[in-house]
C-alpha cells in the first residue's frame, strides 16, 4: 500500500518566528507528487514556472518545481500527515 | 607514520596561519561549536562559580550563548549581555560598561554570522583584560574572510570551524593561549589525552596524569583525514593571500548591496558601512517569507540559508520573524551577483 513516505524524503520545520514547514519531496518520486497534487489542490497563481501558490481544504501552500513545498499555520506532524496523505495518496 | 605526520604539520601550518606562538596552542575539534563547548565546559566548570559574570553580546550565535547558560545553570554565575544597535553593530559602550572585575570571560564574534558586523576584538579585548578577564573570540566568520593574528589581537581563546574555509566538514579548531592551556583540565577523557593510567598497588583505583598539550585535549581516535584537509585549505588559502579573499569579497559585497538598492520590496539588514562588515547580506523581501526567499533561490541553483541563521536573540532584537541571507566568498563572482539580482526581481513580483 502506498503511503506518504513513499513520496516524502523529510519533513524540516524552520527556525524563524513563522514556523512554516518545508516537504521535501523523494527525487525520483518528486513529478509524480507534483502530479497528484495538482490533481487535487487549487492553483491560485503561477509564478516563473516554477512556484504554485495552492489552497487545499483551507490550507494554502506553496510547491516548488524543485520537489519541495512550503506549509505555513500547520499545528502538529499529525495534521501535516493528514494533509499529505489527502494530497497525494 | 605518514598520516600522525601530515596530521601534526597540518596543525603547524594552522598556527602559523593565525600566528600562534606554538603549535601546541592548536587543539583540533569538530568545530566551533565544540571550541566554545571545551572552554565552558574545562575552564568554566573550574574556574566560574557565584558572583562571577560571563559577558557575551547579543548578538553571538547560539554555539556562543547556550554553552554559557547550560554552565551557569550548573554553576549559579551571571551572564550579562552586552547590547547591539540598531544596524547590528556592536554597543561598544555597553559592552565596556558591563565589564567589571567580576567578569571572568568576555565572549564575542569576531564577524556576526547574520549581519556580518566586523566586531573590534582588539578594543573589547584590551577592556577584558584590564578588568582580569579573559577573551574568547567566535572567529566561525572571521578566520575563512580576513587575516587573524592571535598574538596581535591577544585573544586568549579562539573558534573556528573548517568547513566554512574550504575544508571538510566535522573538524575546527580551538586555538587558546598556552599559558591558560596548561591550567585547564581536560574536557574529555580518553586515549591520547593520558600520559599514565597507573593501578595503584592495592588495585582500587587508578591514577591518571595528563598528556602534553595539544594532545591533552585530544581524546580519543581523532579526526585525521579531516585534520589533514583542513590544512589543505589553508594552504590554498595562503597562496590566494587572506587580503586578497578580503578585498575580493569586499568589492563583490559592495556591488551586490548597491544593485539590491534596485529591488524596491527588498530590505537589506545591518550597517551600510561597508568598512564595518564582510560579505554577508541579510535580507527581506516584503510580505514574503525569508524560507519562501531560500526556497525560490533554490530553484535556480543559488543557496542560502533562512530563519534565525542560529541567532534567534538578535533577530529579536531587530523584531524580525527571520531573514534571508546571501553570502559570498572567493568562488563568487559578479556574474552570480547579476543572476542574483534578476532573480530577486522576479521573486518581488510575486
Amino acid at each position: 500500500m502506498t503511503t506518504i513516505d513513499d513520496y516524502v524524503a523529510r519533513v524540516e520545520g524552520t527556525c524563524g518566528a513563522e514556523k512554516d514547514v518545508i516537504v521535501v519531496f523523494k527525487y525520483e518520486k518528486k513529478d509524480e507528487a507534483i502530479a497528484n497534487i495538482l490533481k487535487k489542490a487549487i492553483v491560485k497563481n503561477k509564478i516563473a514556472g516554477i512556484i504554485l501558490e495552492l489552497t487545499f481544504q483551507d490550507t494554502s501552500f506553496r510547491l516548488y518545481s524543485s520537489g519541495k513545498a512550503i506549509f505555513r499555520s500547520i499545528k502538529n506532524r499529525e495534521e501535516l500527515n493528514t494533509l499529505l496523505a489527502a494530497l497525494l495518496l | 607514520m605518514e598520516a600522525t605526520d601530515l596530521y601534526e604539520k597540518s596543525r603547524e601550518r594552522i598556527g602559523k596561519f593565525i600566528n600562534a606562538t606554538d603549535s601546541s596552542e592548536v587543539i583540533f575539534v569538530r568545530g566551533t561549536t565544540e571550541a566554545i563547548n571545551l572552554v565552558a565546559y574545562s575552564w568554566g566548570l573550574n574556574s566560574l562559580g557565584k558572583g562571577d559574570e560571563v559577558l557575551v553580546s547579543l548578538l553571538e550565535h547560539h554555539s556562543n550563548i547556550v554553552p554559557w547558560e547550560i554552565m551557569a545553570k550548573l554553576k549559579g554565575f551571571t551572564i550579562k549581555y552586552a547590547k547591539v544597535n540598531s544596524d547590528g553593530t556592536l554597543d561598544y559602550d555597553d559592552f565596556e560598561s558591563k565589564l567589571c572585575s567580576k567578569t571572568k570571560i568576555a565572549c564575542l564574534s569576531q564577524v556576526s554570522n547574520v549581519t556580518g558586523v566586523i566586531n573590534d576584538v582588539k578594543r573589547i579585548g584590551k577592556v577584558a583584560h584590564d578588568n582580569g578577564a579573559l577573551m574568547l573570540v567566535d572567529g566561525a566568520q572571521s578566520v575563512p574572510h580576513m587575516k587573524v593574528d592571535v598574538q596581535d589581537l591577544n585573544m586568549d581563546f579562539l573558534a573556528f570551524s573548517g568547513h566554512k574555509m574550504l575544508g571538510p566538514t566535522g573538524i575546527g579548531v580551538f586555538f587558546g593561549k598556552k599559558e591558560v592551556l596548561e591550567k585547564m583540565p581536560p574536557f574529555m577523557g580518553g586515549g591520547e589525552m593520558i600520559k599514565e593510567v597507573v593501578l595503584s598497588p592495592n588495585q582500587g583505583q587508578c591514577s591518571v596524569s595528563w598528556n602534553e598539550l595539544p594532545w591533552k585535549f585530544e581524546a580519543g581516535t581523532p579526526n585525521i583525514a579531516g585534520a589533514i584537509g583542513l590544512g589543505a585549505a589553508v594552504e590554498y588559502l595562503e597562496d590566494l593571500g587572506m587580503d586578497n579573499v578580503l578585498s575580493h569579497e569586499k568589492a563583490l559585497t559592495e556591488y551586490a548591496i548597491e544593485r539590491m538598492k534596485e529591488c524596491g520590496k527588498t530590505t537589506v539588514y545591518g550597517p551600510n558601512s561597508l568598512s564595518k562588515k564582510l560579505g554577508i547580506i541579510p535580507f527581506g523581501v516584503k510580505g514574503l517569507s525569508s524560507h519562501d526567499v531560500a526556497l525560490f533561490f533554490d530553484n535556480y541553483g543559488i543557496m542560502m540559508r533562512s530563519g534565525y541563521h542560529c541567532a534567534q536573540p538578535l533577530h529579536q532584537v531587530f523584531k524580525l520573524e527571520s531573514s534571508a541571507r546571501a553570502s559570498l566568498y572567493i568562488y563568487n563572482t559578479k556574474s552570480e551577483v547579476d543572476r542574483f539580482i534578476e532573480i530577486l526581481k522576479e521573486f518581488e513580483q510575486l
